[in-house]
């Protein structure tokens, strides 16, 4: 029962990490009508960014130019390629992201090499424990951050200008304009706190239980993916959900290995496909996908 | 206030759908223009307010000035801030958002806070309905309650000049009675209205003014009541005589001009 309440716990930790990609997943869809593949090689971005400048300017001097750089680095994607092929069919323009995740990443991983880089978190290597339920300190902090951040993140979407403007370009972007809400500059809004939400989410990945800053974080990454799509791509609540239930069940996956091991080592890791197939299977517009409402 | 001079738009370059239009929208009126579909109401619309450019459409000749200020090539945001507002056909309300958050949309041009609370204390005034259901997603309203909300959407933007684009298509008669009076009420209040309509019984009892669009050009245009008298429009927009607006079914108008068209 510890054990199930312990890997519950990092499940749900590792849960609001994916939630935090998977937002930004989400809210470049609803804005800008593109999958965007390169939404992995961004958050690495941000990885090493942070991991780089850190000993320059110290932990908290490291974490803003990181998630800075991150957004900035978003918005460009959005101003120089998908701004310019506005209209364009959105399988074209998901092909175009994985060109651009394909560059960011190749340079990447040459910087990289072999390296590991270390991110000094000032809660390194401590964990937490109660009642006989231990987390990484790295994740406990990581759980309170990314709730504090999505909290916030639906508060802005549900009552800010922003948000009402967001919500009213990705329904109607010609009637929306109408209104002198311009498609442009909510698209590019959209992919700073993207880039925002990826640069955190990055920060928290690279901490304990993972080593460090290696081109292997872009494959975690990734399992975020499949938590945006089961959710419903168009569905914020759906990325919330999707990421909990991808880290949840990757977590469980992985600490009740030995118990399946039938399936093999490092079954883990497939796991978020597999849920990500067996509700696509039930619901193809993914749990809270919409199909749209209006009367017409 | 608006005026219209040898308008020439085209789409894509080939499609030319207003050929050398002329029209005036003067202060403190309402303007109906009449026309089957295809006609190139909703193009001239969209020309006023800036939104050709979505649907790759140029405008090649011509001005659209409002009080003087050439309004082709700004964008719409901008336009929306000089006091012109479109309604565009069909409603268009976002349906997922709340009556309340459709409204705030149609305030996003001003940042003018007082403004938008007093352009919202008129819209509730003009609309009861939608003061009940502010909370209520758009998507979810009736079809008559979703233009009112259109129309009270584009009010939160306190406009000079309001643009409706067939605001009766696909309504009940009765509705269709109440939106006329509401555009008459509008209008009393300061309101200047250029109304596009296929339903020329409604848009003539209202307007001041009226101008039959025929395949891109002006046809006949004049004062409302004299133009509702002439053969012409007897015969091709309000049908026999018989035939009360009342008793029309929401397929009437359309019906009409078919037979106009054939
Ligand atoms: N987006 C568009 N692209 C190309 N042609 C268009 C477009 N919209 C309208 N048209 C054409 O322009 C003409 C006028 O259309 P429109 O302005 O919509 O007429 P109305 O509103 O009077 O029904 C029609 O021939 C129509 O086919
Ligand atoms: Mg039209």
């Amino acid at each position: 029962m510890t054990q199930f309440l312990s890997l519950l716990v990092n499940g749900i930790s590792l849960g609001t990490i994916y939630a935090l990609i998977a937002l930004g997943f989400v809210v470049i869809f609803k804005a800008s009508e593109v999958v965007n593949f390169a939404h992995g090689s961004l958050l690495l971005l941000g990885a090493y960014v942070i991991a780089v400048t850190s000993d320059a300017l110290g932990f908290l001097g490291a974490v803003l130019v990181g998630v800075a750089v991150t957004a900035v680095a978003a918005v460009l994607v959005e101003r120089l390629v998908i701004n310019r092929l506005r209209g364009a069919p959105v399988i074209s323009l998901a092909i175009v992201t994985i060109g651009v995740d394909i560059i960011i990443l190749t340079e990447l991983v040459r910087r990289l090499g072999s390296d590991i880089l270390n991110v000094p978190h000032p809660w390194a290597g401590e964990s937490i424990r109660f009642a006989g339920v231990g987390i990484s300190l790295n994740r406990g902090v990581a759980m309170v951050v990314a709730a504090v951040l999505i909290g916030l993140f639906f508060l802005a979407f549900k009552y800010s200008n922003w948000g009402v403007a967001m919500r009213a370009s990705a329904e109607d972007g010609e009637t929306a304009a109408l209104m002198g809400i311009k498609q442009g500059q909510v698209s590019a809004l959209a992919w700073v706190v993207a880039g925002v939400l990826a640069a955190v989410a990055a920060l928290f990945l690279v901490g304990s239980p993972t080593p460090g800053v290696s081109p292997t974080v872009y494959a975690v990454a990734l399992a975020a993916f499949p938590a945006a799509i089961l959710g419903g791509l168009d569905s914020t609540g759906g990325a919330l959900v999707g990421g909990l239930l991808i880290g949840i069940a990757e977590t469980l996956a992985t600490g009740y290995q030995d118990e399946m091991l039938f399936l093999g080592r490092g079954f883990g890791t497939v796991v978020p496909y597999i849920v990500m197939l067996v509700i696509l299977l039930v619901r193809p517009s993914g749990l809270f996908g919409t199909r749209e409402l209006t009367r017409v | 206030m608006l005026s219209i001079d040898a308008l020439r738009v085209a789409y894509g370059g080939a499609v030319e759908a207003v050929r050398g239009v002329s029209m005036d929208v003067p202060d403190g009126k309402v303007v109906a223009v009449l026309g089957s579909n295809g006609a190139g109401k909703s193009t001239l619309l969209r020309t006023i307010s800036g939104t050709l450019s979505l649907h790759r459409g140029r405008v090649d000749a011509g001005s659209v000035r409002l009080d003087g200020a050439d309004l082709v090539g700004r964008d719409p945001g901008k336009i929306v801030r000089l006091g012109v507002v479109q309604v565009p056909e069909g409603r268009r309300i976002f349906g997922r958002l709340t009556v309340e958050e459709n409204l705030r949309a149609g305030g996003m041009a001003s940042k003018d806070k007082s403004a938008k609370a007093a352009a919202q204390e008129r819209v509730y005034d003009l609309f009861p309905v939608l003061k009940e259901r502010t909370s209520q997603r758009g998507g979810l309203l009736s079809g008559g309650e979703q233009q009112m909300l259109a129309i009270g959407r584009a009010l939160m933007a306190s406009p000079k000049l309001l643009l409706l684009d067939e605001p009766s298509l696909g309504l009940a008669p009765r509705i269709i009675g109440q939106i006329g009076e509401v555009i008459a009420e509008i209008n009393r209040q300061g309101t200047s209205v250029l109304l596009v309509e296929q339903n020329a019984t409604m848009a003539l009892g209202v307007a001041d003014l009226a101008y039959v669009l025929d395949v891109g050009e002006v046809s006949l245009s004049g004062d409302a009541r004299e133009l509702a008298r002439t053969d012409e429009v007897q015969r091709l927009y309000l049908g026999h005589e018989s035939e009360a607006p009342q008793e029309r079914t929401t397929a009437a108008p359309r019906k009409t001009l078919s037979r106009w068209t054939a």
